[in-house]
């Protein structure tokens, strides 16, 4: 039987029917064609997503009041910004090495991610840094204060990712996985990470532009 | 007249054979299916009574550990609101300070809308039936699922933490609207709203991680022939309401976390430029009505978490027990999915009176309206499933009928309040506590009360008992009714609502404190009531009468186990296979008046279902 049915064709079958009840029973029980993993990860993607849509609703709100200082961004933003969109290459070089099950590429991919991703929060933590220097607290003005929470979830969901990826690298330096998890790991891994940069491009593109 | 009925069918099989390319792999005829075409799901086994009991990883504990949270938590509420009640009926007594009932208030709304309901239906009801129901094993991600249920219990500790601290628990109302929630003057504007907001934060993160187990294991766990049409309405349900809570929730999270910057940094995502006790507070610009935006997109959304699984539930509850199959099956699956759907076009009509410009209002007024079209249609549906059925007057049934009533009942009510014009002069009045507390209160309690009548036998194997279940079902139904439908009265008076004494007002008539006397008694009989409930929980989990197996004759697979209560994995050695929806009773043809999922066309050779 067909696999991917649209929703429309799905709430549409008459369960009760002989004729329906034939094709049903061929039916295995899944309604998609994806891993629970893969799904789970484009569900945490969807709430994050509604997340960071509804805090730039507030900030677009926020930003029409009076009191509203724009705010300067550190040359270091950019940097770090170069950083995050290394990171999302060489996951996706590690990803490619995974699958053709190239085991040197993939442990120096595992760590260059890691070392970037870190190096990427130490960077946005100096940044910090610098405008606490310069005065820019986050209670002198709410565009600050703004700054400072989109970097920190952001930040935290990097850290979440971080998790994962420090799970994957254990396992496969003790060696103790089964390839096709590992390629899949990583494959989700890497589709976490680019979801997190374009959400990184976005916030700072509208913290760039008011 | 059998006979041309069989040579019809038969023809039509043919025409289905004919055609071919109905189905690739099956022919017409084929009635048994293997088991094992995928590799069933790796299953964790605990090893100790710890990670059997207390950590455990089987979905079913995990809902009756949510279910026993919830169920504690919900009668601190109920004492709360006994309080309440006292200090409304009895103001010369002095039970309450003004501050403190407000507490109470606060904590009431909260305890009841999030930590009682909609841990309950999702967390409690939506584990423990939804591998069940959908023939899994387990949920998608096991581990997942315990720690969902230890962050929830995290959030209710640090709710009730909010009692102990100094100046005690936020007094702001459940809707906590900022500036008043923290600004001093509040009751418990420093900590208790604190603690109260990063309880929000906290349940909110427990609850993604359940949420995305429920709809995760209901899309790609189900048994073999169990398409999404074939699963009973509580699933459809539960999936909905959890797809709704997964994207409402992030709003409350996301007003949460910026409140609580406000409060302990002293930002001004929300506060506006303001002088409190003569001095200009340091807030500068912000704006309060974002809050209540954002407060509603997720408040809003959340009546219909709450009241999705409730419609699932006494969808099944009707139908198991009027022996019928549910009326306008797909209707009602439609039903449930629009409904979710426009739930997230409906909030701002909780904000009419919050200054918004009444074009705005009238576009909310308009999409209210609509979205009483799917939940009418809900309302006809299990009317109709009532209609000519074999009704037996069990105790699910008398409260899935008592819900049909109140849910009604409430609804109506919300039609009126639905309407700029009319909630204008009535938002501020007790009638909006009896519209709410019926709708959103007394119902979905219905529903979880007939719910937990009709699922004991599967989590105990054992009856409730039923006499004790009558006295607790009229007193429950008419109590309530007692208690509500004055206050419905009162708001037309005009006696207005989160005043914490109604004091000797020229206003405000006689027979409105005679009324609060008489709505308090009932309050507290029917609070009293519940402890019947408790008591027969735990009279009969211990000495109640052995439930045969399937006690109901239900069709749907949780009651298909091989031993019940279901074990470990839930379904023996083989995972079931399913071969039809959850809805043959009294099929034509047939020699009971019930056909459970698992039975295969063979074995019911006579029974045919119309062709509609």
């Amino acid at each position: 039987m067909k696999k991917e049915q649209s929703i429309f064709q799905i709430l549409s079958q008459k369960p009760w029917e002989s004729s329906q009840a034939i094709v049903d029973n061929d039916h295995d029980g899944k309604t998609f064609g994806k891993s629970k993993a893969k799904l789970g990860v484009k569900t945490i993607m969807a709430v994050s997503t509604v997340i960071f849509s509804l805090f730039i609703v507030a900030y677009s709100d926020r930003m029409q009041v009076h009191d509203w200082i724009s705010m300067p961004e550190p040359w270091l933003l950019w940097v770090n910004t170069a950083v995050l969109i290394m990171n999302s290459y060489f996951f996706h070089n590690t990803k490619i090495a995974a699958d053709r099950k190239d085991n040197i590429k993939i442990r120096n991919g595992l760590y260059t991610v890691g070392i970037l991703a870190y190096a990427f929060l130490l960077g946005q933590l100096i940044v910090w840094y610098q405008l606490m220097k310069l005065g820019y607290f986050a209670t002198s003005n709410v565009a600050n204060a703004f700054f400072y929470l989109l970097t920190t979830i952001h930040g935290l969901h990097l850290l979440g990712g971080l998790y994962f990826w420090g799970r994957a690298t254990s396992k496969f330096l003790k060696g103790n996985y089964k390839t096709s998890n590992m390629q899949h790991t990583i494959e989700l891994c890497a589709i976490y990470w680019h979801f997190l940069l374009i959400v990184w491009l976005v916030l700072f593109g509208l913290m760039l532009f008011t | 007249m059998p006979d041309e009925l069989d040579n019809k069918i038969e023809a039509k099989a043919d025409t289905i054979t004919d055609a071919g390319s109905v189905t690739s792999g099956s022919t017409a005829g084929i009635d048994y299916v293997p088991a094992h075409e995928r590799p069933d799901q790796e299953l964790y086994h605990s090893h100790s009574w710890w990670t059997t009991y207390v950590f455990s990883q089987d979905a079913k504990y995990i809902g009756i550990q949510y279910a026993f949270t919830a169920i504690g938590t919900g009668l601190i509420g109920l004492v709360l609101s006994w309080m309440m009640r006292l200090q409304l009926a009895f103001p010369g007594l002095g039970i309450l300070e003004p501050s403190t009932y407000y507490q109470f208030i606060t904590m009431h709304g909260m305890i009841m809308v999030i930590y009682l309901l909609t841990a309950l239906f999702l967390g409690g009801f939506g584990n423990l039936l939804i591998p069940l129901m959908c023939g899994a094993r387990d949920m998608a991600f096991p581990y997942l699922n315990m720690v969902s249920y230890w962050v929830f219990l995290l959030a209710v500790i640090i709710l009730l933490a909010s009692f102990f601290v100094p100046g005690g628990p936020t007094g702001a109302g459940w809707t906590l609207y900022p500036p008043q929630s923290i600004t001093s003057g509040t009751p418990g504007s420093s900590m208790g709203i604190v603690l109260m907001l990063i309880s929000l934060c906290v349940f909110v993160a427990g609850f993604t991680m359940g949420g995305l187990n429920y709809i995760i294991t209901m899309l790609q766990s189900r048994a073999r022939g169990m398409t999404l049409m074939r699963l009973p309405l509580t699933c459809w349900g539960i999936f909905t309401a959890t797809v709704l809570a997964l994207l409402a929730f992030p709003a409350l999270l996301v007003g949460c976390i910026m409140l609580t910057l406000d409060s302990l940094l002293g930002t001004s995502f929300f506060m506006p430029t303001m002088i409190s006790m003569g001095e200009k507070l340091s807030y500068d610009g912000g704006n309060p009505l974002l809050f209540q935006h954002l407060f509603w997109f997720f408040g809003h959304p959340e009546v219909y978490i709450i009241a999705l699984p409730a419609f699932g539930i006494i969808s099944d509850l009707i139908s198991v027990h009027a022996r019928k199959n549910i009326f306008g099956y797909r209707m009602m699956v439609w039903a449930i999915v629009g409904i979710g759907a426009l739930s997230f076009f409906v909030w701002a009509h909780h904000m009419y009176v919050s200054g918004m410009s009444p074009w705005f209002g009238y576009f909310f007024a308009t999409t209210t309206l609509i979205i009483a079209v799917p939940t009418a249609i809900k309302v006809y549906n299990w009317v109709l499933t009532l209609w000519r059925a074999n009704i037996h007057l069990t105790l699910p049934m008398l409260f899935a009928l008592a819900f049909i009533v109140t849910f009604v009942n409430g609804g109506l009510t919300g039609i009126f309040l639905g309407n700029v014009t009319v909630d204008v002069p009535l938002s501020d009045t007790y009638f909006v506590v009896a519209h709410f507390h019926m709708v959103m209160g007394i119902a979905p309690l219905l529903v979880v009360f007939g719910a937990i009548y009709h699922w004991f036998p599967l989590i105990t194997g054992r009856m409730l008992h039923e006499g004790m279940g009558k006295i607790h079902f009229w007193i429950t139904f008419l109590g309530s009714y007692a208690i509500y439908f004055p206050m419905h009265y009162q708001g037309f008076v005009g006696v207005p609502r989160r005043y914490f004494e109604i004091y000797d007002s020229p206003y405000i008539t006689t027979s409105t404190l005679h009324l609060n006397v008489f709505i308090t008694i009932a309050a507290l009989i029917v609070g009293a009531a519940q402890l019947i409930f408790l008591f027969n929980l735990i009279y009969s989990a211990r000495a109640g009468e052995k439930a045969e197996k399937n006690p109901w004759k239900a069709n749907s697979l949780e009651w298909q186990t091989p031993e019940m209560p279901p074990g470990h994995g839930n379904f023996g050695k083989e995972l079931p296979v399913v071969y039809r929806w959850a809805y043959d009773f009294n099929v034509p043809g047939a020699d009971k008046d019930y056909i459970p999922q698992t039975v295969p066309p063979s074995q019911v050779s006579g029974a045919k279902v119309e062709k509609t």
